[in-house]
């Protein structure tokens, strides 16, 4: 069984993408750090929201998935790069066929249900932007 | 008294589609007579990965779009649905949270079959209403069930729609609304049940029409409105018929509902049908245009609402680039394997 407070604690991050700026040299991070590496104690980091856009920077088709994903397979995990310049890496839905440089867009979706009476555990993934 | 309505609306509906042909192909029966039969082109089906929760939060995501508020200053959010992802476990913080409208708030889920999201939209007028809360968010959301080959099958759909109640720049005003109840026994799920069971013919006229009609009827009664007043009629939808054919019993023309079926293209999306026949309608209306609306949730109740549209509509609605045009063009047809995998009727999986 997943660990509960795990999942809790990254609730800002897996829902609404909130990772940590460095009021001192600016930096974004994602996912949230408490201490900045480049100002180190001189650093004061805040929270900060990201944009629910970026690009694809790369992926892959994974048709051996983990446990907990085997309904899903295949499906696409991509390297998404914020608009704000942090990447992350998340599932890529409604679409099988994606390029290095689409436009992307989050989405809300269950990333894990621990079966059959555990967590529902939510989450962005991305589809995307069609216009 | 004090204006109250809508600030913001928003609507979601996956990607998948089923076509009735296709379900009455495994079951041995005439897809085209059914298809005619309830009036239903194809239904919505839910993603893996989709659900209650996942749908209200895009729906409410788009609302907040238009609305341009401060997801902060929501103080109340509602969630109907016969779907909650969790027996217990609220629905409406998991949206509260994805949206940023925590924790300065109250939320609750809201269960009345087909009716919880106006039920909603209700709680929602009256705490806007008593100053209790500045903007309170009203959602319909669900995955609807049906027992495979049962009737119900072939147009149990998934959506959401979402409102986000207040008092200022409202896009539609709220005038009146009205509701009837009582204990009619034509729909229901027992506890751990995991498909719902109905009273077959007995879900017609003794249920929706008796209660959509006295609704309708009760609100236009009591605040003395006319049909001849509305340029829009939205009745909770279980299939592309009933609607029609409540709209003869009410000797409406039949251009006043058809705006807002849309039942026949995503199925019966339950809590969230009548709300997203609403978002369509909201999506055509022009200022000044009187809208009434009508749900039904078996067990049994309708809640009839009397809207008009204000001059603030054309900007907002122009906000939204995933309205329900977006999601209705955007389409993937499926077979009934895949269907069945998605909706995880396979037993063994």
């Amino acid at each position: 069984m997943t660990n509960i407070a795990i999942t809790w604690r990254r609730i800002p991050e897996r829902y609404c993408i909130i990772g940590s700026i460095c009021k001192t040299c600016s930096t974004k991070y994602f996912p949230l750090r408490k201490f900045c590496p480049k100002c180190r104690r001189k650093g004061k980091m805040e929270r900060y929201q990201f944009s629910p856009r970026g690009t694809i920077y790369s992926y892959t088709k994974v048709y051996a998935p983990p446990a907990g994903f085997e309904l899903e397979a295949p499906y696409i995990l991509a390297i998404v790069k914020l608009d704000e310049g942090p990447m992350l890496s998340a599932q890529i839905v409604n679409t099988q066929n994606v390029e290095i440089g689409d436009r992307v867009e989050m989405v809300f979706r269950v990333i894990k249900r621990d079966e059959p009476e555990g967590l529902i555990h939510y989450g962005y993934k991305f589809e995307k932007i069609t216009d | 008294m004090q204006k109250v309505g809508i600030v913001g609306y928003g609507c979601y509906v996956p990607i998948y589609r089923i076509k009735p042909e296709e379900i009455a192909r495994v079951w041995g029966e005439d897809g085209e007579r059914i298809k005619k039969s309830l009036n239903i082109e194809q239904k919505a089906v839910p993603d893996l990965d989709e659900d209650s929760a996942t749908m209200a939060v895009e729906a409410a995501k788009n609302a907040l779009v238009m609305a341009q508020i401060d997801s902060q200053n929501i103080d109340a959010i509602y969630v109907g649905s016969e779907s909650h992802p969790y027996a217990v476990k609220p629905t409406a913080s998991i949206v509260a949270e994805a949206i940023k409208a925590t924790a300065d708030l109250t939320a609750a889920d809201l269960e009345f079959a087909c009716k919880a999201g106006t039920a909603a939209i209700q709680i929602s007028m009256g705490l806007v209403l008593a100053d209790m809360a500045q903007y309170a968010l009203a959602i319909g959301s669900d995955t609807a069930q049906g027992k495979p080959s049962d009737a119900l099958e072939y147009s149990a759909g998934a959506g959401a729609a979402a409102f986000i109640i207040g008092k200022n720049n409202l896009v539609a005003e709220i005038e009146a609304t009205y509701s009837f109840t009582t204990d009619t026994p034509d729909f229901w799920r027992r506890q751990h049940a995991e498909f719902p069971s109905h009273g077959g013919r007995f879900t017609g006229e003794p249920a929706y029409f008796k209660h959509i009609l006295s609704a309708t009827g009760g609100l236009f009664e009591k605040y003395g409105y006319r049909a001849d007043d509305f340029d829009y009629f939205v009745f909770h939808q279980p299939n592309g018929k009933f609607p029609l054919e409540a709209a003869a019993k009410l000797g409406l023309e039949p251009k006043k509902v058809l705006p807002s079926l849309v039942t026949p293209k995503i199925g019966n999306t339950y809590s969230a049908a009548s709300l997203i026949g609403l978002c369509a309608v909201l999506d055509k209306a022009k200022a000044g245009e009187k809208i009434l609306l009508t749900s039904f949730g078996s067990g049994a109740g309708s809640d009839s609402f009397a809207i008009t549209v204000t001059d603030k509509i054309e900007q907002a609605r122009q906000r939204v680039k995933k309205n329900f045009e977006f999601y209705n063009k955007r389409e993937v047809f499926i077979d009934y394997a895949t269907y069945a995998k998605l909706k995880r009727k396979i037993k063994t999986l």
